[in-house]
């Protein structure tokens, strides 16, 4: 089950505004996604809590409606 | 996303008893996704000795396992019982050379090839 790329760049933009999103449709199918977020929300956090942070904030999108998201987080500082 | 008892007691069991440990689908011989693909064969580059599970053959471990790392997705490396991540920061902390530093720092024998 696919989604649009504006789609997941938006719930994405919604969840963490005043960052920087980069995505990607890596394979045109608007089901193997490549996502970098740069915000301020992940300074002092572990790799795996940025992604978990962004995992949450799909809200069960990941894995149930979209197969493969590549994931890069960063802090501001 | 639902953790039963006997559920989380396998998945302990399983990363309780080897040092690393990947939650996978296919083997590392035989991947049967992408990332999976990519996760083994940073571990195999590594040179560490890793134990593995086929989620693919086991429905109750692929959807515990998220529960249990609070991770939606797989593959997912355990290093002495601890989480580790999935594909991509696997990926970043190999090319940093973090993984190797952490392999060592945990006392687990690699060998780079």
């Amino acid at each position: 089950m696919p989604i649009e790329q504006k789609k997941l760049e938006s719930l994405i933009a919604e969840k963490f505004p005043d960052s920087k999103i980069i995505v990607e449709d890596l394979a045109g199918d608007n089901n193997h996604y490549s996502v970098a977020i740069e915000s301020s929300v992940f300074n002092g956090l572990s790799r795996i809590q940025q992604h978990q942070l962004v995992y949450q904030s799909l809200d069960g999108l990941m894995d149930a409606e979209l197969h493969a998201m590549q994931l890069k987080t960063k802090g501001t500082t | 996303m639902e953790l039963d008892n006997a559920t989380k007691e396998s998945i302990e069991k399983m990363i309780g008893e080897n040092e690393v440990f990947l939650f996978m689908k296919g083997n590392p011989d035989f991947p049967m996704c992408g990332f999976s693909s990519v996760a083994s064969a940073i571990l195999k580059k590594c040179g560490v000795d890793f134990g593995h599970c086929n989620v693919l053959d086991n429905e109750e471990i692929r959807e515990g396992i998220k529960a249990f790392s609070n991770w939606p997705t797989i593959p997912q490396l355990y290093i002495k019982k601890e989480f580790v991540g999935g594909c991509d920061i696997m990926k970043e902390m190999a090319e940093s050379g973090e993984l190797i530093e952490l392999f060592n720092t945990r006392g687990i024998k690699t060998e780079i090839s």
